[in-house]
């Protein structure tokens, strides 16, 4: 097989399976084994790709480029760098995870909803990959057509206001991106991303960031996060902030820093304010939240913050770090979400005041609830450890209050993270908490601890994404340089 | 003394008389075949008719790479107006199809032995309707404009009255025709006054003798111009004349009401465009602001009015008179680009349009009442075919990239960007957002609300319990609306190649 061909099938797979599951009449337990079969066949084209990925060569690799209409320069185009590799990777495990998790409820209505997820896998992977203006924006979008029906349908009683919420957040963003793509293209003659010319235009930057801002989100454009990370099922909230909230970081990063470097040292200050409001402002609100997925939730903002920081913070250190905590957080908000989804099965609530002392008699869940908080709050030796402390080596060099701020964050995420620890698994017990809830079953560990594996391993070797993301050169120059 | 006749090519009006003999026929059935084959026999002879259309017009417009004027100057044969009759022709079999098993006439008080009276007639008037279109594209002087038009609309107005035992048809027919008939003396007039200041009716004639004598700005001219874009707007159901829209898209048989969101679109969309840039390119300044101006009109007032409606055909309407503004953006380019922008929106729009009202067609034949968001709940569910069709076309329309709709809505807005319009672009992405919470409005009355919700009053419902209709020949037309509106995304390049062809037919 040829490795450009790779490309395109980790984008085409998943969505021929969604087509297949809607397609075919299959039982329950079919319908949900194929598409678990799907996204699996998903992580081993990825791990072929990332094997046959040249770490030490510089520009697109594995690039793959058909006419779409040429009469305006649009083409697909797809290819990958080393970020948007790593990317493409926390994707598809976590969207294996997460389909495998809908697979272990029994999610109603199995064949919407399995064809559903496929189509979001496709989308994402899509949108990490794609190398042109145009086909990034329709699988920007086309993301937020599954999740729009996976909240609606499958979601919690308020529902109805989440999706509302999401859906315009979300859209007005990107419609203003829309309009940006077309100026910034027809300007330039082509919508390629990898041709495309640097723009001075603050105007357009503005439109491209305004999308991303609103997805990562940033403070104060999270207005939609909490409702529709309350109200999802759990493994779309963990899709929703372990991904998709990493397409809106990539995007800052794939074109709005890349594209517009004057435009980037003009706002450079505002977003990294901006940024640092929602470290700060989201830990709080972590802090304070009295529900399970709240804090996740919540922390989530806080993170994007971080990574924000770190991305414009245009230092080689912050670009780095930026992106080995885009994977870190992705794996640990997935596994988060997905803890928070067996504990709400088995007492019926995510409430703090309802829960406690589940610990006792339930040592894989405490386990692995443990490992996870403890990386997420950013223990030495953890990924994320690493990744933050790039992070704030890297704005340092910018100017040092940043690094305060940031580091303020991670000591707040230590306060919520225990919190939520210490209020889940030990306290008195809590009256939702009974006997016949059992630990964590073997299908939840199958999924779980696979997660947590690869946290742990990148905890060993966070080099393996810091040093493997920005080809050989340092990465403010392959930033400078747009990545061609 | 000779008498001089007209050369007549014949074959370049070919797809015309296609129709006009299948409605013929169409007719004859009604008083010539038994009641029992009757419908059937009429619908053979509509799809008949119409599959001709379709091949003759391909032909036309392979055959027509140079285009010019017949029957002395007053039609075009040319891609232009080849292209249109194809999509005027496929947009028409789709609907002979359901036409068929939802038959006007079958007005929901009739007895069932009356129902198949009028089903020829039916289709003789959807043949006659579309001959007339299909005319109305390749007019190429303002009397063929306004005899088409008229033509077309005449049978319009009694399609739209077809339903004549219920209430609602009958006065959508009414209203359709006296605004209508306000519409096309409005053109009317407007023709005049440019008659009389250019002392031609030949489209590439006004233009000529407007540059020859330095008429541009000339008071008549511009008066007359005003009035025709007016008059053309009433077909097109742009604000602010669009008033007749929701009510007569409501009222009228759903079937004829997707046969009118589509076709008549197409038509008039079609001709102004070639009108505008062929007749009055010395006075682009004006007719592109004025159609900027309707546009945004239409714009604003589709996408806020449909947000407060719960009747579905009436949100469709709406949406229809939005996307009427979406296209005219491109028209208001007046550009390559633009003619492009418009034929390709067309393809993705037609058939979004005519499969969305046919999915309603098949909820209120389920029902008996009209469908409402409060009686959509659940049918997605329990018909997931043309559920998941519906939830394609809202997404489509809202422009996200499922459909052509996306690639529709990029080249438009392309072509507002080209033309210098930054504004018009930011109108047209801000109109997509708001018409964001009425299609999604949709998607979740038909998904995410429980079955049990259904809010139908006791008495109403047509008592038939048990699995819906079989409705294989609806299904096949919504299956083909889907693939047309799907494929139109991934084949972008061959259709705008057709449409680049088709625009070079025009002085642009």
């Amino acid at each position: 097989m040829n490795a450009s061909s790779l490309t395109s099938i980790l984008i085409w797979l998943p969505i021929a399976g969604a087509l297949l599951i809607w397609l075919l009449p299959l039982s329950r337990y079919a319908t949900g084994s194929l598409a678990l079969l799907f996204s699996l066949a998903e992580v081993g084209f990825w791990i072929e790709q990332a094997a046959r990925f040249d770490f030490s060569g510089s520009g697109l690799q594995m690039g793959e480029r058909a006419n779409w209409f040429g009469d305006l320069g649009v083409s697909y185009h797809v290819g990958v760098y080393g970020f948007s590799l790593w990317l493409v990777g926390l994707t598809v495990v976590a969207m294996a995870a997460c389909t495998g998790y809908g697979f272990w409820v029994g999610r109603d209505r199995p064949r919407a909803y399995f064809g559903l997820m496929l189509l979001l896998t496709g989308a994402t992977v899509g949108v990490f990959e794609a190398q042109d203006l145009l086909v990034f924006y329709a699988f920007f979008e086309a993301m937020l057509i599954p999740l729009y029906v996976l909240i609606g349908v499958w979601g919690g009683a308020r529902r109805m206001e989440a999706t509302i919420k999401f859906v315009i957040y979300t859209m007005a963003g990107s419609l203003l991106m829309l309009a940006a793509i077309i100026v910034y293209g027809l300007k330039a003659g082509t919508f390629d991303l990898v041709d495309g010319p640097a723009s001075a235009s603050r105007w357009l930057f503005l439109g491209f960031m305004f999308a991303f801002v609103i997805k990562a989100p940033l403070f104060p454009f999270h207005g939609w996060l909490p409702d529709a990370y309350r109200e999802a099922p759990p493994e779309v909230s963990a899709v929703l902030s372990g991904v998709i909230a990493k397409a809106g970081l990539y995007g800052m990063l794939r074109i709005a820093i890349a594209k517009f470097p004057d435009p980037t040292s003009f706002y450079r200050t505002t977003v990294l304010a901006l940024a640092a409001a929602a470290l700060v402002y989201g830990s709080l609100l972590a802090f304070r939240s009295r529900d399970f997925r709240g804090v996740v939730a919540y922390s989530s903002l806080a993170q994007s913050g971080l990574i924000a920081l770190g991305l414009f913070a245009g230092t080689d250190l912050g670009f780095d770090g930026a992106v080995l905590q885009m994977v870190a957080h992705g794996l640990i908000s997935t596994s988060l979400f997905l803890i928070a989804g067996a504990v709400e099965r088995r007492t019926t609530t995510g409430e703090f005041r309802l829960l406690g002392g589940m610990a006792r008699g339930r040592p894989a869940l405490a386990t692995l609830l443990m490992t996870v908080g403890v990386i997420s709050l950013a223990v030495p030796g953890s990924a994320s450890f690493a990744g933050e402390f790039l992070i704030l080596a890297g704005v340092f060099q910018r100017a040092w209050w940043w690094s305060v701020i940031g580091a303020s964050g991670i000591v707040l995420a230590a306060m919520y993270m225990l919190r939520l620890i210490s209020a889940v698994l030990h306290e008195a017990r809590g009256s939702t908490v009974v006997d016949e809830a059992l630990d964590l079953r073997p299908g939840e560990l199958a999924l779980l601890v696979p997660l947590v594996g690869v946290l742990l391993a990148l905890s060993v070797w966070p080099a393996g994404i810091s040093h493997h993301s920005f080809f050989g050169q340092s990465p403010a120059s392959a930033v400078r340089s747009q990545f061609r | 003394m000779t008498l001089h006749t007209t050369h007549i090519d014949w074959f370049g009006l070919a797809p015309v008389f296609a129709l006009i003999g299948a409605s013929f026929f169409a007719l004859l059935c009604a008083v010539l075949v038994p009641r029992a084959v009757r419908r059937i026999a009429a619908a053979s002879i509509a799809g008949a008719g119409f599959a001709a259309g379709i091949v003759l017009a391909v032909w036309l417009y392979v055959d027509s790479a140079h285009g010019h004027t017949i029957v002395s100057g007053a039609f075009y044969r040319d891609r232009w107006t080849a292209l249109g009759q194809v999509i005027l022709c496929a947009v028409g079999l789709a609907t002979t199809l359901l036409g068929v098993e939802h038959v006007p006439g079958w007005g929901r008080n009739a007895e069932p032995e009356r129902r198949d009276d009028h089903v020829a007639e039916f289709f003789a008037l959807l043949l006659a309707s579309a001959a007339g279109m299909v005319f109305f594209v390749g007019a190429a002087n303002l009397m063929v404009l306004f005899l088409s038009l008229e033509w077309f609309s005449i049978a319009l107005y009694v399609m739209c009255a077809i339903d004549y035992d219920l209430e609602g048809s009958l006065e959508a027919g009414l209203k359709y025709l006296i605004v209508g008939s306000f519409g096309a003396a409005t053109l009317l007039f407007g023709s005049a006054l440019v008659y009389g200041a250019t002392g031609t009716i030949s489209f590439a004639g006004i233009a000529d003798k407007v540059a020859a004598q330095g008429l541009t700005g000339d008071s008549f001219l511009v008066l007359g111009l005003a009035l025709i874009v007016a008059g053309l707007g009433f077909k097109m159901s742009a604000a602010p004349f669009h008033m007749w829209t929701p009510d007569v898209y409501e009222g009228a048989p759903t079937t004829v009401t997707a046969w009118m969101s589509s076709a008549t679109k197409v038509a008039a969309l079609l001709l102004t465009f070639r009108l505008m840039t062929t007749a009055f390119p010395h006075d682009e300044h004006l007719w592109s602001w004025a159609f900027a101006i309707v546009a945004t009109a239409s714009l604003a007032i589709g996408n806020l009015a449909a947000l407060v409606q719960r009747n579905v055909k009436r949100i469709l309407a709406y949406s229809s008179i939005s996307h009427a503004g979406f296209m005219l953006i491109a028209l208001s380019a007046g550009s390559a680009l633009g003619g492009r922008a418009l034929m390709y929106y067309l393809v993705p729009y037609t058939a979004m349009a005519f499969g969305s009202f046919a999915v309603v067609a098949a909820r209120e034949r389920e029902l008996g009442v009209p469908v409402t968001l409060e009686n959509l709940a659940g049918f997605g569910w329990e018909r997931p075919f043309l559920g998941v069709a519906m939830w394609f076309f809202m997404f489509g329309f809202a422009g996200l990239p499922l459909g052509g709709g996306f690639v529709g809505k990029f080249y438009v807005l392309a072509a507002a960007y080209r033309h210098g319009w930054v504004w018009l672009v930011i109108v047209g992405v801000l109109a997509t957002l708001v018409s964001l919470y009425y299609y999604l409005g949709i998607v979740r009355a038909m998904y995410m609300r429980p079955a049990e919700e259904l809010q139908v009053q006791a008495g109403s419902v047509a008592v038939s319990g048990g699995a819906p209709p079989q409705e294989t020949l609806l299904h096949l037309a919504v299956g083909a609306a889907f693939l047309v509106s799907f494929g139109s995304l991934f084949a972008v390049q061959p259709l705008i190649d057709f449409a680049q062809h088709a625009a070079s037919a025009l002085p642009l």
